[in-house]
């Protein structure tokens, strides 16, 4: 506990950072060793493609004899989900609020199918999250547009400058003031969520954006947002304009 | 039943070295590590894996503990014929599942 | 053993850790009991080091949850002259053993790729044996870090 204060000490800690110029934006890619980079690269090493394989075949099957599978209503998500989740968190009409994929997926699971949504991190809901993230691997984030997503947009990007936990650290504290920085031995990135749904080795197991951001909170001794939180939506939609244009990894692997 | 992908090329020229990629979808829990309710979650390991080649064994591993969750295992064959190349993984509590793929040898 | 009990403390403790060593155990194995288990895969047989067998890691271990490893043993692959098995152990893991792995002239090449856990900086050794009744060894000190942010 001494010794992780030390070392946050260490980080220099402006009041405000200031955001990071889009010419030094570096993907959490950049920060891994060539090991685990590799490991991203090539599908046939990558364990998230496992995770991948479930959503493809989650998106076939029909999940009861009165519901269509999701491919009964969107086709060959090869084509009508390229480019979908780029954009996500979206403007939800039927919530009037921001979703996030995972969110979306739940919906047309309890709306189009009328079944339980899938559980926060459940292997058929982070294999679809995968499978679709997939379908945007290469294409650049796109940056949220909608002009009704402007007061979360707000909200996130508040929050992802609030002091919080025990640490009393924000966001931006380490990611855009300290990036490149060691922590207990692992470099800070810049917090472009890219990759989502992960592969991490330390979890040994694929998650979520909203694990990561969990993680992250916990860190600093934060109570997290509870998955599913508005303010988890918030982040992750900030995230997604500060990673604008940037290319879309999923699904990534990180240390 | 645990999801696998194997990566095997389609094709190859009679006595071509082809690489083989696997990957099983598996906890390999070590029965060392206390769960969230600080209770030792008892071990699930994968014990043993076999590849074939037209029904004869061309490599086979026994596994330990310190193999990483989600095991990934890569090794040669030699293309000899076409036909199919099948994996078992086997281990505790009567894990057993067997994948095949298809080569064609010119 | 201390240093590392200490980082756990200084990290896990911080952040609320349940799980940071995955292989967490009272004991780590000792040098002698990964001598005693290559003993067992040699039958006894004298290892010998050299270049017949080279074992890769990458130099920097970001996590030791996952560790690429590669072997490879020089060998024809000929059904005169071949390796019949590839083992690999580690000094501080709490079991000795690996992986052990069986071929023969069919595989064409004397490799082997697999991921493994480390739960400590610590050596690892990989040992072939060969079809003329020899066996050879490469050995790999390898420094493990741990991740910053864990659960
Ligand atoms: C004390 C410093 C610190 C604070 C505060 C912090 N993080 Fe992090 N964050 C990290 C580190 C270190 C990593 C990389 C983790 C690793 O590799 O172990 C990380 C990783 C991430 C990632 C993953 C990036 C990738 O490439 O996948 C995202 C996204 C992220 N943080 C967002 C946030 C958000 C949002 C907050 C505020 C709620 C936050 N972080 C607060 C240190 C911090
Ligand atoms: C009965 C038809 C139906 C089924 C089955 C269905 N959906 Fe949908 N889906 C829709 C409709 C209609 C929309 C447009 C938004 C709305 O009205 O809900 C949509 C929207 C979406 C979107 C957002 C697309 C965008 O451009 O933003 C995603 C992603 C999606 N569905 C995924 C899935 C997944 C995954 C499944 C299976 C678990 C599934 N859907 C099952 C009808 C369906």
């Amino acid at each position: 506990m001494i010794r992780f204060i030390a070392i946050l000490l260490l980080l220099s800690l402006p009041a405000a950072a200031a955001d990071i110029p889009a010419s030094e934006r570096r993907s959490g890619y950049d920060f891994m060793s060539p090991a685990t980079q590799e490991m991203q690269r090539d599908d046939a090493l990558n364990p998230a493609m496992l995770w991948v394989a479930e959503g493809e075949a989650q998106w076939q099957e029909a999940p009861s004899s009165a519901a269509k599978p999701c491919a009964g209503c969107h086709g060959d998500a090869t084509a009508s989900m390229r480019g979908v989740a780029a954009g996500y968190p979206a403007f939800d009409e039927r919530t009037g609020k921001a979703i996030d994929l995972q969110q979306r997926i739940n919906a047309c699971r309890v709306t189009h199918q009328q079944q339980p949504a899938f559980a926060a991190e459940s292997r058929p809901l982070l294999g679809l999250a995968a499978y679709l993230g997939l379908q945007s691997r290469g294409l650049p984030v796109q940056a949220p547009d909608d002009p009704r997503l402007a007061p979360a947009l707000q909200r996130g990007e508040k929050l992802f400058h609030t002091a919080m936990g025990q640490l009393n650290f924000s966001c931006t504290q380490c990611h855009d003031a300290n990036w490149g920085k060691r922590l207990a031995g692992s470099p800070i990135p810049q917090a472009h969520a890219t990759g989502y749904p992960i592969y991490r080795l330390e979890w040994q197991d694929m998650g979520s954006l909203q694990r990561r951001l969990r993680n992250c909170m916990t860190g600093v001794r934060a109570e997290p947002f509870p998955y599913g939180a508005d303010e988890l939506v918030q982040l992750e939609l900030y995230l997604n304009s500060r990673s604008a244009g940037m290319t879309v990894e999923t699904p990534a692997v990180r240390p | 039943m645990a999801r696998a992908l194997i990566s095997v090329p389609k094709t190859a020229k009679k006595g071509d070295i082809i690489e083989i990629k696997t990957l099983i979808s598996h906890v390999m829990e070590t029965g060392y590590r206390p769960d969230a309710a600080g209770k030792v979650a008892p071990r699930d390991i994968l014990r043993r894996f076999t590849c074939r080649y037209n029904d004869e064994e061309v490599f086979s591993a026994e596994l330990w503990q310190a193999i990483a969750a989600n095991p990934f295992i890569s090794f040669t064959t030699v293309a000899t014929a076409s036909g199919t190349l099948s994996f078992t993984w086997t281990g505790d509590n009567g894990f057993s599942q067997t994948e095949t793929a298809a080569i064609t040898v010119t | 053993m201390t240093g590392l009990i200490t980082r756990r403390i200084a990290i896990a403790g911080s952040i609320g850790a349940a799980s940071l060593l995955v292989l967490r155990v009272p004991a780590f194995a000792t040098p002698t009991e990964m001598a005693g288990a290559v003993a067992e895969f040699t039958g006894n047989a004298s290892v010998q080091r050299g270049a017949r067998v080279k074992l890769d890691l990458p130099p920097l271990v970001e996590n030791g949850n996952s560790v690429s490893v590669t072997v490879r043993a020089d060998s024809p692959m000929t059904d005169q002259d071949h390796v019949r098995a590839i083992a690999i152990f580690t000094e501080r893991n709490p079991q000795p053993n690996v992986i052990t792995a069986r071929l023969g002239p069919r595989a064409g090449r004397a490799f082997l790729n697999t991921r493994i856990r480390l739960a400590t900086s610590q050596k690892v050794i990989a040992v072939a044996g060969f079809s003329d009744g020899s066996f050879w060894s490469d050995q790999v000190d390898v420094i493990v870090t741990l991740a910053a942010c864990v659960e």
